[in-house]
This record gives structure tokens, C-alpha cells and sequence, in this order.
């Protein structure tokens, strides 16, 4: 399942797009030092038929229901570890832009949930252990539905994790949790058979696809997996933690306006001119002038407050409607507006 | 653009799997000529095309572009004088824009940006699809892909053009633009084809391939008129030809 | 079928990015930038925030309007990929039963204006997205990455997949109207023939991925490909994105809907 932009908070997106960042020059290097010229080509195809190949649907025995491939494993096995992630990313980026899949800022979190953990992890730890160079179909089939249960299980949890750290969610984890890895265990297992079922047969169609591209992966792949999987958990901890070293230093996470709204004694209001003039007319104008100071929230707010709006107050909320719709109309008259412009231009 | 003849010698080709393709074809082409190669499918044209273009190198026997016989090491001298252009379109339009397409040849060829521009400009010029510039290829109509083809081959500036099947999927307008336009190049031309009534409208030489050998080589109008000699190669008359029968 | 509508959405998409207007023509680093920093003020907005972010539709309606997108189409495939989203939000209302505010006398929960946020936010980051697509040619958007220093094998394999998309789809599109044409309700979709029928789409993938090679080897491909740069940075582009972000950044920090609330509410009283 793909993450969403409305489900991360910044901090948290931040750190993933980081680590998928540093994850994208890092493969790019390794292929680039002894690439194969027509590797590019050849990555850029196999992106568009894993598309494409999504498009295709089955039904799922048993359940009547119609699923499709996710494609990582067999890239992974096909083109080997850095390429394939590469190939990954760039399917998602697609997916991101043209269906809104998840969205820009979770787009680093959907590469690394859905890259990292087939083509660093489940690759290189359990098939190409469990497989090597064996041409056996119950080994292939063995060892990729456990690859590819054991890369949806990492993913399916880091995006329970990635949504709980954000706090956007009221959601449970435990609930969450109940709710996401029986699911993709079952879409691991089918998925790991449907991978093993194309690799196995490709193989007697084109032997040369399955053993020919193991070749430029032992020529891309270089130094040791391991030491780049810890390089890279290195990094992610690194990046995790300085964002949330930085969102700490304001108290309520990156919640600033509710600070300086309900104010506590040494907010530098000074420091923004704009919202010093205009807190001023809005003790002018407003009738309820303790909305920047309500009675009771004072005090609680100087501590820890624990939900942002203090207390119920009709005043505010109607304000909140009110200027909420006027706001609005203005947008939309504006964006009429201008449409209304482009159709007049059009005509002349 | 220099006199450059292509010879071929005894030329022989098996594929790994022990199939052999081309069974000792020789001929040679004149600079200008325009020569049209038919047959039967399997027969070997495209074998042959790609032993011509330095794709394949001949298993026995003597491929000369100029005086360059080709080789492993002449491969890509002769690739500069010998301009493919593929029969899917789509394998040959790789780019995102038809101009980077049309620019690719160029710049490796290491022409300055000014030069590239330029080659570019006058290779879409040439076949009338100069206002597709900025277009990406998948928004062009397959007669228009077939034009950018030839752009993009004729922007290297190649002394022989070597084309495949090059009206296959075309409407008949697009068809008898791209034969207008063939029948305007001066360079030497090379064209594999099932389409008889092209070859007969673009080229003056024909030559007939049968079971990887040359069956028959002479005059376009002389050898496309034979009923016999065609019948005998699993060819048979150019429609504009049959409807002179009663 | 579905396969088509999703071909038909992606190509259409594809068409509006190729359009000429004011935002079309803005240099892709700026917008994808200014896209980027959007989103994040958006999602830094805490979760019982609501009418502070209503302002934020100025950005995405402007894009729209300016860059003559059809509504529709934006609108549609926004309600399309929201299921996922509602369902993670959903259980807020139900979790969440803290009554927060009172408009009118009617008790509302905080799970309630959390869950509504979500919404607004997921509208807001969806729209966002694909409205950068929409006025910005795909193509644009890889030579913006690599200026903005992204590696250069990365992006182009990236065109590469975008450049034969179209075509797989097709292709992908004939296999599945014959595989229809022989199929009998359930008949002809199980996994057998799908892995057979998968597994035929990637060997052609990789057939072609070699004529390419071919193809490119005979144009005198000798391991460099070059990516145009079709866009230099105007002084339009740096205001545009200056002006922008500086909007961003004064509606992350005034609350400008509950000024203009209290305002009108002080002269209605």
C-alpha cells in the first residue's frame, strides 16, 4: 500500500526522502562505474513493462478477486540489486505523478518501502542465498515467495511506522498493524509464486534473459551488499534523527502558529512585523479579544498544551466557518475568473 | 559525399544456432544506384540487410563499403557511411523529441551544437517535417515516425541509405510521400521490400534473394515484368503490373 | 475496461503537459521546488488545523486556471486514489471523541475536524501533484532533476521508461483484448495464463530493449547520451517562485481565514 502526503508529517517524510535520495546516487555510482552500455535502454523498457505488466490483472485463487504484480522481487532478480532500485523508483515517480499515487513528499517513502527492502534486503539475504546459480523451479519458487513475503512484510510495517510517527492518524498501531501484515502476507505469497512462475518460464523461453543479465548484475553489484545496507541504515538514523532534533526544538513538533496564537509570555512577537500589526487590529476588531489569550487555556498552555484549541469556543469556531467559506469563494471567483480570461482569449 | 561502392563477395552468414542464413550472395552497387531486394520471408533479406548496415559480420566471404571492408574493428567506421533505417519505427525513435532523435547521430559523430542544430534543421527539412520538432515521439502518426526515421539517419550524412520494409503500415498518402521523397535522394539506396510496386516506382536495379542466395539481378522493370522468374521465387507480379493482363 | 481508462488517463494527462500557457512555460525546477516546499507546509499544518489551510487552494487553483486544466479531470482522479486515505482517517471520528469546538451549539469532535483535515490535506498534496504534471511535460520534469544535480543514469533511464511507456501499454493492451477474446467470465484470467502471458510482455521488452541498442549503436552510440536543456532560468521564473513560496510561508504563519472571520463577525455583532 502506498503512503500518502495527508498521512506524513514532514519530519517524517523528510527523513525517508532523504534516505531514498542518498539510496539513488548511491546505485547510480555503483552501475555507472563498470555499467554495460545497454543497460540504460534496457532499464528504462523493463520499467515500462513492470507499468504496463500492472495493468494486467488475474483473479486470485480462492477469493474471486483480481489483483497484479508489484514487480520489485522480479526486477531485483532480473537486473540485480542497484539497477533494480533505480527501475523501482522511476515506476513510482510515474505513478506519483501521472495517478497521484501517494504523492510527492510520501514518494520517497513509497521508493524506500517498496525498494529497499526487495532489492537490499530480500535479494541479496534469502534468494540469492537460497538460490545462487540453481536452475531448480522448487528452490526458485521456495526462495522467492519467502524474498518476497519478507520485503511486503518490511514494507507494509514501515508504513505502519511511518504513519504512526507522523500523528496524523488516530489509528492504533496494533489495529494497524492487525490490519496490514495479514494482507500483504497473502499478497507476498501470491506475488512470490507469480515471480518465480516468470522467471521460470522466461528462462525456457530465453535462457540468456535470466542468466545473461546475472552477469551484468555481478559486474554492477561490485562490493559487498551488507556493507551498503548498514551504510545506508547509518544514514537513514542519522537524517531520522536530526529532523526530529530539529522539530523538538519547537515544542509542538512544527505546530508554531498555535504557539504564537495562544502566546505564552516570551514569544517574540517582535520578530514578525506582519503578525505584530496584525494581532493589534485583531484585538481591535475582534469581539472576542482573549482569543489570543483565552482565560483558562493560559496557563494550561505555558506547560504542555494537549490538543492545540484549548477549549470549546463558539466565538472562534465561527470565525474559523465564517472567514473559511469567505476565503474560499474568493479562490474559487478568482480561478473562474481567469478561466473565464482563457476562453475569451481562445475566441479571439 | 564521395564515390563509395559497395561490394559484396562470396558473402556467407549462420546464426549460433548453426542456421544458415546467407549462402554466398555477391554483387556490387555503384554509387547512386538505387537497388531494391525481394524475396520470400526467411529467404534472407534481413540477414542480409544487417550484414550490409555492420550489425552482423559475414561468417566467410567479403562485405566492402568504399574501401573499408568490414570487420569487428571497421564496424563502427562503416556505420558512418551506411545509414539504416529499421523497420519499426519505434525502435528507432528513442528519444523524447523528434529533435533529439534527429541530433543524436550528430553529436556523436562530435559536431559542434551550432553543426548539430544545423544537420538537424536540414534533415527535417528534408522530409517536409520540420514543424514536429518539439514533438515527443509517441504523439506522431506512424507515416509521420517513418519521415523522422529517415531524418535521423540522414542527419549523420551517409553515403548509402539502407531501409526495411520502409512503407509497412503506411497509408497510401504517407506511402506515396515517402516513395516521392526516396525517389529524390541522390544517395545510394538499398531497400528491402515486399511492396513490388515501390521498388518499381524508387529503384532502377532489382535483385531477388532465394534461399540465402541470389536468385535473380538486373533491371527493376526487366525482372518485375518476369511472371516465371517471380512465380518461381514465391513472388508474384506488382499490382500496377497485373491489371495490364486481360 | 479498466486497462483503457487508465491508458486514456495517462495519455491525456500527457497531452495537457505539452500545452502552451504562462505555467506550462515556467522552468520546471521552480515548479517542481515550489510544489515541493507546498506540500511540506501543507502536511506541517497539526493535525486539529482546518481553516488555516483553507488559503492554500490559491496555489493549485491558480495552477489550474492559468494553466487551463479541465477540472473534471483533475477532480476525478483525486476522488480515485482517496479510498486509502478516507479509510486511514476514518477511524479518527471514531477514536477521537473529544468534543473540540461548538459552531452553532452543535458539539464537534476533535476526530471529527482531525479527519477533515486529512481530507483537505489530501486534496491539497494530490491536486498539487498532478497539476505539476499537468503543466510540466514529463520530459521537462527529468531535466530539472538532472539540473538539479540528480544522477544523469537515473534520469535517463527514467526516459527511456517514459518514452516506451506508451508503447508497452499498447502492446500490453492488444495482449489483453486477446486473452478477453478467448476468455469466458473467470476462464482465461488465472494465474497460469497470467504468468505466460507476463512473461511473453518481458521477453518482447527485452527484444526491444536490444533493437534499441542496435538502433543506437548504428547512430554511432558510444555510451554518451546528451539531454537537451530547453530551459534557462528567466527572472519570471525566480519571481514567480519567490513570490509563491513568500505566499506559502505568510499562510503557514496568519491565520488569515480567522482574521477575516473575526473581522466580518466584529461587524455583523
Amino acid at each position: 500500500m502506498h503512503m500518502a502526503d495527508a498521512l506524513l508529517s514532514p519530519a517524517v517524510g523528510g527523513a525517508l526522502w532523504a534516505g531514498t535520495l542518498g539510496t539513488i546516487i548511491l546505485s547510480a555510482k555503483k552501475l555507472s562505474a563498470k555499467m554495460d552500455d545497454k543497460l540504460i535502454p534496457l532499464m528504462g523498457v523493463l520499467g515500462a513493462f513492470i507499468f504496463a505488466g500492472q495493468m494486467i490483472n488475474f483473479t486470485i485463487p480462492g477469493t474471486g478477486s483480481s489483483g497484479h504484480i508489484g514487480g520489485g522481487m522480479l526486477l531485483a532478480i532480473l537486473l540485480g540489486p542497484y539497477p533494480a532500485f533505480l527501475v523501482i523508483a522511476s515506476v513510482l515517480m510515474i505513478q506519483a505523478l501521472f495517478f497521484a499515487d501517494g504523492g510527492l513528499l510520501a514518494l520517497g517513502a513509497n521508493i524506500w518501502n517498496l525498494g529497499i527492502y526487495p532489492c537490499f534486503i530480500a535479494y541479496p539475504l534469502i534468494y540469492r542465498a537460497l538460490v545462487g546459480h540453481s536452475k531448480s523451479p522448487k528452490m526458485i519458487t521456495l526462495a522467492s515467495i519467502l524474498s518476497v513475503v519478507v520485503a511486503l512484510q518490511l514494507g507494509a510495517l514501515s508504513v505502519v511506522l511511518e504513519t504512526k510517527l507522523s500523528g496524523i492518524t488516530e489509528l492504533p498501531l496494533s489495529t494497524f498493524l492487525a490490519l496490514m501484515q495479514p494482507i500483504h502476507l497473502a499478497i507476498g505469497l501470491i506475488e512470490g509464486f507469480v515471480t518465480a512462475g516468470v522467471v521460470i518460464y522466461v528462462r525456457s523461453l530465453r535462457p540468456d534473459i535470466v542468466e545473461d543479465l546475472e552477469g551484468v548484475k555481478s559486474v554492477a553489484a561490485g562490493g559487498s551488499i551488507k556493507k551498503v545496507f548498514i551504510g545506508m541504515a547509518i544514514l537513514a538514523v542519522i537524517t531520522g534523527g536530526a529532523f526530529s532534533w530539529f522539530a523538538s526544538a519547537h515544542p509542538d513538533g512544527l505546530e508554531w502558529s498555535i504557539e504564537k496564537i495562544y502566546g505564552k509570555p516570551e514569544v517574540p512577537v517582535q520578530e514578525n512585523p506582519i503578525r505584530e500589526n496584525l494581532s493589534k487590529l485583531q484585538e481591535k476588531t475582534a469581539i472576542l479579544p482573549d482569543y489570543a489569550l483565552p482565560s483558562k487555556g493560559g496557563e494550561e498552555n505555558a506547560e504542555n498544551p494537549p490538543a492545540p484549541w484549548p477549549a470549546v469556543d463558539p466565538g472562534t469556531s465561527l470565525s474559523g466557518i465564517i472567514g473559511g467559506l469567505m476565503v474560499l469563494a474568493l479562490i474559487i471567483l478568482f480561478g473562474f475568473g481567469i478561466k473565464l480570461m482563457n476562453r475569451n482569449k481562445a475566441k479571439m | 559525399m564521395s564515390h563509395h561502392i559497395v561490394d559484396l563477395t562470396d558473402v556467407r552468414f549462420n546464426y549460433p544456432d548453426g542456421t544458415e542464413a546467407l549462402k554466398g550472395i555477391s554483387f556490387r552497387i555503384l554509387h547512386g544506384e538505387s537497388v531494391g531486394i525481394a524475396g520470400a520471408n526467411g529467404m534472407g533479406k534481413t540477414t542480409l540487410l544487417l550484414n550490409l548496415s555492420g550489425q552482423l559480420i559475414p561468417t566467410k566471404g567479403e562485405i566492402s563499403v568504399g574501401e573499408v571492408t568490414l570487420s569487428k574493428q571497421t564496424k563502427q567506421e562503416i556505420r558512418k557511411k551506411v545509414g539504416v533505417v529499421f523497420q519499426r519505427t519505434d525502435d528507432q525513435l528513442f528519444m523524447t523529441t523528434v529533435y533529439e532523435d534527429v541530433a543524436f547521430g550528430p553529436i556523436n559523430l562530435g559536431l559542434s551544437e551550432e553543426k548539430v542544430k544545423e544537420r538537424v534543421k536540414t534533415a527535417l527539412e528534408m522530409v517536409n517535417c520540420i514543424h514536429l520538432m518539439n514533438r515527443p515521439p509517441h504523439r506522431l502518426s506512424e507515416g509521420q515516425k517513418r519521415s523522422v526515421a529517415i531524418a535521423t539517419v540522414m542527419a549523420m550524412d551517409p553515403d548509402i541509405l539502407i531501409m526495411d520494409e520502409p512503407a509497412s503500415n503506411l497509408d497510401p498518402k504517407s506511402r506515396r510521400q515517402l516513395i516521392n521523397l526516396l525517389r529524390g535522394f541522390k544517395h545510394t539506396k538499398i531497400i528491402a521490400s515486399h511492396d513490388l510496386d515501390l521498388i518499381l516506382n524508387v529503384c532502377e536495379r532489382c535483385i531477388i534473394i532465394k534461399d540465402g542466395q541470389v536468385a535473380a539481378d538486373g533491371p527493376a522493370e526487366e525482372i518485375l515484368s518476369d511472371e516465371n522468374l517471380l512465380e518461381d521465387n514465391s513472388l508474384e507480379l506488382p499490382l500496377s503490373r497485373q491489371y495490364t493482363r486481360t | 475496461m479498466k486497462f483503457e481508462t487508465e491508458f486514456f488517463n495517462i495519455g491525456y494527462l500527457d497531452t495537457l503537459s505539452y500545452r502552451d500557457t504562462f505555467v506550462h512555460r515556467l522552468d520546471p525546477r521552480i515548479k517542481i521546488t515550489v510544489s515541493f516546499i507546498f506540500i511540506l507546509f501543507v502536511v506541517s499544518f497539526p493535525k486539529y488545523e482546518l481553516s488555516a489551510l483553507i488559503p492554500f487552494f490559491l496555489y493549485p487553483v491558480f495552477l489550474l486556471s492559468v494553466g487551463n486544466i479541465p477540472f473534471n479531470a483533475i477532480a476525478k482522479k483525486i476522488l480515485f486514489v482517496s479510498p486509502f486515505a478516507v479509510f486511514i482517517g476514518m477511524f479518527n471520528p471514531l477514536l477521537d471523541t473529544n468534543i473540540l469546538l461548538a459552531p452553532f451549539g452543535v458539539p464537534v469532535t476533535g476526530g471529527w475536524v482531525s479527519f477533515l483535515s486529512i481530507l483537505v490535506k489530501f486534496i491539497l498534496t494530490v491536486s498539487t501533484a498532478l497539476l505539476l504534471i499537468a503543466i510540466t511535460s514529463f520530459p521537462g520534469i527529468c531535466e530539472a532533476l538532472e539540473r538539479l544535480k540528480l544522477p544523469k543514469v537515473f534520469v535517463l533511464q527514467l526516459l527511456f521508461l517514459y518514452r516506451y511507456l506508451f508503447v508497452l501499454l499498447d502492446v500490453a493492451l492488444r495482449m489483453l483484448r486477446a486473452r478477453e477474446a478467448r476468455s469466458f467470465g473467470k476462464k482465461g484470467k488465472e494465474i497460469k495464463t497470467f504468468i505466460k502471458l507476463i512473461s511473453v510482455l518481458l521477453v518482447r521488452s527485452v527484444e526491444r530493449a536490444e533493437r534499441i541498442y542496435q538502433a543506437m549503436l548504428s547512430r554511432g552510440f558510444n555510451g554518451e547520451i546528451r539531454v537537451l536543456k530547453r530551459h534557462t532560468l528567466r527572472v519570471s521564473d525566480l519571481l514567480f517562485g519567490v513570490a509563491a513560496v513568500a505566499l506559502f510561508y505568510f499562510f503557514r504563519r496568519v491565520d488569515v481565514v480567522n482574521f477575516l472571520g473575526e473581522t466580518v463577525s466584529g461587524y455583523l455583532r
